[in-house]
């Protein structure tokens, strides 16, 4: 875990499976049996000083054959040998710069079948922009005044453009028109497809008896306007939730049961049966429920509250699936199979919570369904009204009838909404925000009431020190003593003395953790320890332990380490998980959005009641299982209000899933990563009002793009059925609309600053030294 | 009128030409990362450029 940990680990678990080096390993992908590629997001990364650094750092490790970053979508992508190495030495290494990050899964990012799509938009784009500026050229010379044997020519090369590419563009919306007509039902792409044939076929006739109007710009720059809008629309599509997946993948592969008659035998963890024998060794998830029947130990039990403070369990004390055993190995005795185990229950509620979210209907499905019947019945009336106007031309009647199909053909309406919500996610992603798909920012717009997890969430997740009454020396001593345990107040105190120097010369020996009560070694030959009280001042000289009171808050949320050396004074550490920076501001904010705002948290009541009153929120439940946050979340539902879920832990994961929308910090696990809407890099809490705020933004943007659309087509579409319209007028009021829906979309570029601006904000960052980010614990600043 | 008909084909040509390196750039990978195209340029360190170093490219 860092480097005054590494011997002790090391010597410690020896055998024990290393949950993050599997974790890491199972979220890469093997390009061949010696080589993996793993993929890290790290937020931090925003300038070539900061690739640099991580790319240098990446490649001096020996293992590391390519390591390249990519800063648009701040990845990292490594190619390294897996048998000579760790993948844990590579998550080292970008933290040892000083860079946040988080593996991602494999399916995240690799390339996959989404990808190959959007390589087939482009190529589609690039063939309907290359068309349609060819064949512009030509018709602006024939606008420009061509005499007829010249503009006749000029119409066949068009054609001859025109069609070949018309061909190869369509595609995308043919095979989507023709699926929805299969279906019988209509959709925006069957007036498209429509108008583009249509007018292909009629250009043709008129080029070939040299009519005076061919309309193949008009329909090459619709493929390619609305092609534009796909292909943005494509890069927010929604990405695989494959929190599911990942839950299974966090349940033990299998378990070691003890026979009845001696031995041991390793067998599925689905195969495990109520009253066997289970051994679960330091380091392992528990298999199944269960309870202790020998060994005492120290137990995460994050996945069930949220916490990371371990639970001392002893003998007859329950264990659920899926807790990991921090200390000893202990033998608990199987109560449930391994389906109905904490674990397998979870895993059935995020599937079931995944399938009964109602279907949210996009505005820009909305429009399409009052707009794709709209166009046809104005071309078939435009049609009936002037052959019956005309007394039987048919020729007249069909070409001002495809002219209409033509002009209301929706390049505006085809971008609107996309552009908005590219340009949003983008200015979100400069924050720190992954916005999963475009339909999270506008289901965030409906958001009335907003559920925050307390641990992880709210706070920084995790205790740091916040007062002591020890001596410089003292904390050295202590600090290095905590390097050797794995427990989170340990881990508070080795990151507390990582960046002192002089730590790092001190050796311990004779180290050993004794579960529920702490860490003993012997440095320079005299016995000290580190942990619970009475237990510290067992060692500690008699006389001053009776006086001494802790050092803190007094408050539930601090808790304290005692240190001593033997025969010395007893010092303790008061700890704390502290509040995010900009919490208090953030919920601020979010009330005076008019938001209500509750706190459903695993933790227990004391804990939960002080963050709440510290930050002003006077709905709050504590003791929360999971299942019981999913109640929660489907009682406001039923009362009709429409629910944000902001949490991070594996014991959110289910509640993320089931609310209308839902957030996560990366810091979290990646269960609830998947799970959520939303990803937040980053430890300040402003981000939450500020992706609320552009929600707000973005729906009144795309309100107004859609609007700008209309008008357009109230004033073409008139102009159309009265036979006015000419193909240089239908150019321009195509590229006239696209372009004004492209410029009001521009305005979210400069809306909701606040008040440091980005850019400043950015500067501060890259030029932060590394004690600043977070790191590993115990990580030091050289190597 | 002689140089017309020789010139358009000369200019579809030339847009033929023009869009076959597009769609090149885009199999090749280069619009990936443009901001990192950017930057890198600005870079004065003098690395090894990728794809030269042993072992596989990602």
């Amino acid at each position: 875990m860092s480097c005054c940990q590494t011997m002790a680990v090391g010597a410690r678990s020896g055998e024990a499976p290393d949950i993050e080096e599997e974790r890491l390993r199972a979220a890469s992908w093997a390009s061949d049996n010696d080589t993996l590629e793993s993929e890290f997001h790290v937020p931090g990364m925003h300038c070539i000083a900061c690739v640099r650094r991580i790319e240098r750092a990446l490649s001096g490790l020996p293992h590391v054959s390519d390591a390249r970053a990519n800063l648009t979508n701040r990845n990292v992508r490594i190619t390294w040998r897996q048998r000579e190495g760790t993948a844990r030495a590579l998550a080292d290494a970008i933290a040892g710069e000083g860079f946040e990050h988080a593996i991602l899964q494999n399916g995240e990012n690799a390339p996959d079948q989404a990808h190959e799509t959007q390589r087939q938009l482009l190529l589609c784009l690039a063939v309907a922009g290359f068309a349609a500026a060819n064949v512009m050229l030509l018709s602006v010379s024939v606008w420009a005044g061509a005499d007829e044997a010249t503009r006749q020519l000029f119409h066949l090369i068009s054609g001859l453009i025109a069609i070949p590419a018309a061909a190869y563009a369509m595609r995308p919306f043919l095979s989507s028109a023709l699926a929805a007509l299969g279906n019988g039902r209509l959709n925006m792409d069957v007036p498209i497809t429509l108008a583009v044939i249509l007018a292909l076929g009629m250009s043709s006739y008129e080029a070939l008896r040299n009519g005076e109007h061919a309309y193949f710009d008009a329909a090459v720059m619709l493929l390619f306007f609305l092609l534009i809008g796909r292909v943005l629309d494509h890069a927010m599509r929604e990405r695989a939730r494959d929190a599911v997946k990942l839950l299974t993948g966090l349940a033990a592969k299998g378990a070691v049961v003890l026979l009845p008659e001696g031995g041991q035998r390793y067998v599925p963890t689905d195969k495990v049966r109520p009253g066997e024998r289970v051994l679960v060794a330091a380091g392992e998830r528990v298999p199944v429920d269960g309870v202790v029947r020998a060994g005492a130990s120290e137990i995460d039990r994050s996945v069930v509250t949220g916490e990371s403070a371990s639970v001392a369990v002893d003998v007859g004390a329950e264990v659920e699936a899926g807790t990991v055993n921090l200390g000893q190995p202990i033998e608990i005795e199987a109560t449930k199979v391994a389906a109905q185990s904490f674990l397998g229950e979870v895993v059935q509620m995020m599937e079931a919570a995944e399938h009964s979210k109602a279907r949210f209907v996009r505005i820009a499905d909305r429009v399409a369904q009052i707009y794709a019947p709209a166009v046809h019945i104005l071309a078939v009336a435009a049609f009936i009204g002037w052959l019956w106007a005309s007394g039987g031309d048919w020729q007249l009647a069909a070409y001002t009838a495809i002219a209409v199909l033509i002009i209301t053909c929706p390049c505006a309406l085809g971008l609107a909404v996309p552009i908005v919500h590219v340009v949003a996610a983008g200015r979100l992603f400069e924050r720190g925000l992954f916005m999963k798909d475009g339909s999270a920012l506008e289901k965030l717009r409906q958001v009335d009431t907003i559920v925050f997890d307390k641990t992880g969430t709210l706070t920084g997740g995790r205790p740091d020190v916040v007062a002591s009454d020890a001596a410089p020396a003292e904390r050295r001593l202590a600090g290095v003593l905590a390097g050797h345990s794995r427990h989170p107040s340990a881990q508070a105190l080795a990151r507390a003395v990582a960046g002192d120097p002089e730590a790092h010369a001190i050796r311990a020996s004779r180290v050993r953790e004794v579960a529920g009560s702490g860490v003993e070694a012997a440095i320079g030959g005299r016995r000290m320890r580190l942990g619970r009280r009475a237990w510290v001042a067992e060692i500690a000289a008699a006389s001053v332990e009776a006086t001494q009171e802790p050092v803190g808050l007094g408050c539930d949320r601090t808790s304290s380490v005692w240190f001593a050396e033997e025969d010395g004074r007893p010092v303790s550490f008061a700890m704390q998980d502290a509040l995010r920076p900009g919490a208090r501001e953030a919920i601020d904010a979010l009330r005076r959005g008019g938001l209500k705002l509750e706190i459903v948290s695993g933790d227990v009541d004391g804990p939960v009641e002080e963050v709440a009153c510290e930050l002003g929120i006077s709905t709050f439940l504590a003791n929360q299982r999971p299942a019981d946050k999913i109640a929660h979340l489907d009682a406001l539902r039923r009362a009709g209000r429409n629910v944000l879920m902001v949490g991070d832990g594996l014991n959110d994961a289910p509640a993320l899933a089931a609310a209308n929308v839902s957030m996560a910090p990366s810091s979290g696990s990646d269960v609830g990563r998947q799970a959520a809407d939303f990803v937040f890099a980053g430890q300040n809490l402003d981000i939450i009002p500020f992706c609320y705020r552009m929600a707000l933004d973005a729906d009144r943007l795309v309100r107004q793009n859609i609007a700008l659309a209309v008008v357009y087509n109230c004033i073409a579409v008139p102009m159309a059925m009265a036979g006015l319209v000419t193909p240089l007028i239908a150019a321009i009021a195509m590229s006239g609309s696209s372009v004004m829906v492209v410029a009001n979309s521009m305005r979210l570029k400069f809306a909701a600053r606040g008040a440091a601006s980005d850019e400043a904000r950015e500067a501060e960052r890259c030029a932060a030294p590394k004690g600043r980010r977070i790191l590993e614990p115990g990580l030091t600043a050289g190597r | 009128m002689s140089q017309v008909v020789f010139l358009i084909p000369v200019a579809l040509f030339l847009g033929l030409l023009g869009l076959a390196a597009f769609v090149w750039s885009i199999k090749n990978g280069q619009y990936d990362d443009l901001q990192g195209a950017a930057e890198r340029i600005l870079d004065d360190e003098d690395g090894a450029p990728p794809g030269r170093r042993p072992g596989q490219r990602p």
